[in-house]
């Protein structure tokens, strides 16, 4: 049915022109990693297609009001030849005033009737046995992700298993904030859902497909908001797997504690990073546990790597001006056995 | 055609000394200095709002960019929108509104003169309020100086846990002050449009921009009212222990989202309907036919102005409310299109068999023509809730709102530059210096907005100060810089255009259109009393009625 109608708006849109047609081929983001009209996840493809509705819709109003206007004001302009009276006054006609009240009040039904429709297709969707849930909370600069069923925490990387048809698997995400508005969105993957404090919110995606999507914050936030990336890592199952099991270990501990992991509990680093199995156990920055699986620092706006991570950890406002992270005030070497330590957390 | 009698301005022998004239300025009652006063201190304001919006744009040029900080940036982009919004675009439609409104139904003040002048000073003390926060909104915390919680300043942002030192009070207080003024001076027009009609003109006889002032009028009185209360319950939270909307403490910030939206979406109508009451003059004259389908017209305004009420949601489709209340909004939201549509084909059949002049305020008001088509589609996009999810605060939103504020109302507000620029001068203003502020303007904001939709379909949300490379974004943005600059040059024709003008112009004399309203009956500039006599009309356009003896508009009516 959803197919169907889908090949009945393409061939609505064929009419539209090139250049939007381009947009609108549902390809793997060839435009951008975050085009809206490459979806790869149902509610993103639902959308898609009412987009494509809307806008064919919109587009044949376009066209025919354009016309209507360019033609008037080619054919009634004053022409040099034209003598100094003044034109017939028309004072108006209700038969074509009730025209052109009616037929857009038709439209509009239209469009209601099919934006309703997906409106409830996707908020309304009913939750499956076997989906994963995922709690987002929005932070000052950065995504925190909590995976109450399998006990996992992390931050800023997102991973979430592929979902097909014959092993339906959507992740849901109960969408909560830390402090001020957030908004979570992942162009290829759904619409955007606001994370507000004291107002949780939820949305849900399968993607179809395994690969990385991004995305970022989208309301703003304070100063870091456009460093506040999104990655979200789609995993055949059996690597989700593993890499639940693997997240769900503590940190790997060591009998005589490391250099860098007695000044990293010795600075103020543990009042807001937690690595499980030590004595960090601060929640306001990132779960630092398996800090090396991830690709990135700084919600996505670093690579990671021993350089990066050092001269993140030595002055975060140098990479992120305003983050709420602060430069401690280390030494050299210092900074060198934290990052050591760092690199020990996989 | 009968042009009206030529009336020299009047050349004192002896001029005023500057302090006396200023005086005259800073206490004056009359409509026509305040409309004066209100529309150069928006300009001034434009210029402000406009050399933000340039920063923006070469912040952005290129990823990674770092031409400002990005405390600097966020700060810009929030004074932008509350500069454009409250300090410019709202003074022109009140400038506008009290200069025209008295010369178009034939009174000689405003219905409360002394109100006029509060009103024009709240609002004036409103805009200086604002910029001083550049210089003391430091306050004891050293936490930075101008707003920088964006223009709609979401709760909790704008707590004190994220919002120290003074900023944000000087952005709420701005906006209270100057609020106070819009409300005064709604009223006052509100008042003026129903009691003080010159004799013979009924409701049915008015001109349509007193109409369109008169729904306006109420409609700020109905948004600025719970922005007034708002601000005030913002300030008790910050200052008195309130926890309105203190998240930390159990408040709520969707009640602020509802709050200010409940404002800024009748806002939109606010700015947008003396837009459209310029066009619906402007068009008539410049096509020499009356306005076709008056009473569609007048209905057409009501019925925008009661349904511009009830859609403020579909700003926050992304907040997460329920399925039924998302619904209910696509449903107003769209229901809205209907009655805007009937005005675009309103100005259509009026241009329709007519002989239209291509004067400057005709090519300002037939490009609104076409971009305003364009930000009700765009904006039937974003009814459709679920397309939204996708397009809000991306920079397709940042692209639409400017398509209705500057290629719809700032292309009409030029318009009406134009137009009664003869009328409060005396002098005509360049028309080739005209045309190329429209070129240049046209062709800046095309490529400007035009291009803006892409990165917003390409995933580039709003409000960022910097993106990384190889998301697509980075020649849209290119363009979008580009076209600001002509923009900016296009402003720069307009304003010398106006000054050279001024003082070089040639004498207009009373009735430079050809035009049917009463505003054309005195002289340019009118008198301090408007009209030597009370005028008594018996038709929408008395001017024509006198023109045409043997054909008058009254037959018809």
């Amino acid at each position: 049915m959803k197919a169907s109608g889908r090949t009945t708006s393409r061939a609505l849109f064929a009419y539209l022109g090139a250049a939007v047609a381009a947009f609108a081929q549902p390809a793997s983001g060839a435009w951008s990693p975050t085009n809206i009209f490459a979806p790869d996840s149902t509610p993103a493809d639902t959308i898609f297609g009412l987009s494509i509705f809307v806008l064919a819709v919109t587009g044949a109003i376009f066209a025919v009001v354009f016309t209507l206007l360019a033609y008037a004001i080619v054919k009634f302009r004053k022409r040099a030849g034209d003598d100094d009276r003044e034109p017939a006054q028309i004072y108006g006609s209700t038969q074509v005033e009730l025209a052109w009240t009616v037929i857009p009040v038709l439209i509009v039904v239209v469009l209601f009737l099919a934006t309703a429709r997906v409106i409830a297709s996707v908020q309304n969707a009913a939750r499956p046995r076997g989906a994963i849930e995922v709690t987002v909370i929005g932070h000052q600069f950065w995504w925190e992700y909590r995976y109450p069923d399998l006990k996992v925490v992390t931050a800023n990387e997102l991973h979430i298993p592929v979902s097909d048809s014959v092993h339906p698997a959507p992740t849901f995400l109960t969408l909560l904030s830390a402090d001020t508005d957030h908004s979570f969105w992942v162009p290829r993957l759904a619409g955007k859902t606001d994370l507000i404090p004291n107002h949780p919110n939820s949305m849900w995606v399968d993607p179809h497909e395994t690969g990385l999507f991004l995305g970022q914050c989208s309301q703003y936030c304070g100063v870091q908001h456009a460093l506040m990336l999104l990655r979200v890592y789609v995993q055949p199952r059996d690597e989700f797997d593993r890499w639940i099991k693997q997240q769900s270990q503590p940190a790997p501990v060591s009998e005589t504690a490391s250099a860098g992991q007695r000044i990293f509990e010795a600075t103020a680093c543990v009042s807001c990073h937690t690595v499980a199995g030590t004595a960090a156990k601060g929640r306001f920055g990132p779960d630092l546990t398996h800090l090396m699986s991830r690709d990135t620092i700084a919600s996505g706006a670093l690579r990671n790597t021993a350089d990066n991570l050092r001269r993140w950890i030595r002055n975060p406002a140098a990479i992120k001006p305003g983050c709420l992270m602060p430069a401690m005030g280390l030494s050299d070497p210092d900074l060198d056995a934290i990052t050591a330590y760092m690199e020990t957390l996989r | 055609m009968s042009a009206g009698p030529i009336v020299l301005r009047e050349t004192g022998t002896v001029r005023a000394p500057l302090v006396e004239t200023l005086h005259q300025w800073v206490t004056t009652v009359d409509h026509k200095r305040l409309g004066i006063l209100y529309i150069v201190y928006a300009l001034i304001f434009l210029i402000l709002g406009g050399i933000e919006a340039t920063i923006m744009r070469i912040q952005l040029i290129r990823p990674l960019n770092d031409f400002v900080s990005p405390q600097v940036f966020n700060r810009m982009f929030t004074m932008h929108g509350t500069t454009m919004i409250f300090f410019v675009a709202m003074p022109l439609v009140f400038g506008f509104g009290n200069y025209l409104v008295p010369l178009m139904i034939g009174a000689r003040d405003m219905a409360f003169p002394r109100l006029n002048a509060f009103s024009f000073w709240m609002t004036a003390f409103g805009g200086l309020l604002l910029y001083f926060s550049f210089i003391g909104g430091d306050g004891l915390y050293g936490a930075g100086n101008a707003p920088d919680v964006g223009w709609f300043a979401y709760a909790p942002l704008t707590s004190q846990t994220f919002s120290p030192g003074h900023s944000t009070d000087f952005w709420t207080l701005a906006l209270l002050v100057s609020g106070f003024g819009s409300i005064g001076t709604a009223i006052n027009l509100a008042t003026t449009i129903v009691c003080m009609r010159c004799p013979g003109m009924t409701l049915g006889k008015m001109p349509l921009l007193a109409w369109m002032n008169l729904v306006m009028s109420g409609l700020v009185i109905l948004a600025v009212s719970p922005l007034s209360a708002a601000q005030i319950m913002l300030m008790v939270d910050r200052y008195l222990g309130g926890h309105f909307f203190d998240t930390q403490a159990g408040g709520s910030a969707v009640l602020w989202m509802h709050f200010f939206w409940v404002f800024g979406h009748p806002e939109v109508y606010v700015l947008v309907i003396p837009a459209f009451a310029f066009a619906s003059e402007i068009i008539p004259v410049f096509s020499r036919k009356a306005i076709f389908g008056y009473p569609v017209m007048v209905a057409a305004t009501v019925g925008i102005g009661f349904i511009s009420m009830s859609v403020w949601a579909h700003h926050m489709f992304a907040v997460g409310m329920t399925s039924n209340s998302n619904t209910f909004f696509v449903l107003s939201t769209m229901a809205i299109a209907v009655p805007t549509g009937i005005k675009i084909f309103n100005w259509l059949g009026t241009m329709w068999g007519g002989k239209i002049l291509f004067k400057v305020p005709m090519l300002f008001c037939i490009a609104f023509l076409f971009q305003f088509l364009i930000a009700g589609l765009t904006g039937i996009m974003q009814g459709a809730a679920p397309f939204d999810w996708q397009l809000t605060a991306s920079y397709f939103v940042v692209a639409h709102f400017h398509y209705v504020i500057v290629g719809g109302i700032l292309f009409t507000i030029f318009a009406a530059f134009y137009y009664w620029f003869p009328k409060a001068s005396g002098r005509m203003y360049s028309e080739s210096l005209g045309r190329l502020h429209f070129w240049l303007f046209v062709i800046g904001f095309h490529l400007t907005f035009d291009f803006m939709h892409v990165p917003g379909v390409l995933g580039m949300p709003r409000r960022i100060y910097t993106y990384e490379p190889g998301r697509g974004w980075d020649i849209w943005n290119v363009i979008i810089t580009i076209g600001a600059f002509f923009q900016a040059a296009g402003i720069l024709v307009f304003l010398y255009n106006l000054l050279w003008s001024y003082f070089h112009g040639e004498i207009a004399g009373s009735d430079p259109w050809d035009a049917w309203t009463l505003e054309w009956t005195t002289t340019s500039p009118p008198p301090g009393y408007n009209f030597a006599t009370v005028p008594e009309v018996q038709s929408r356009r008395p001017l024509w009625d006198l023109k045409h003896p043997e054909d008058p508009d009254w037959k018809y009516e």
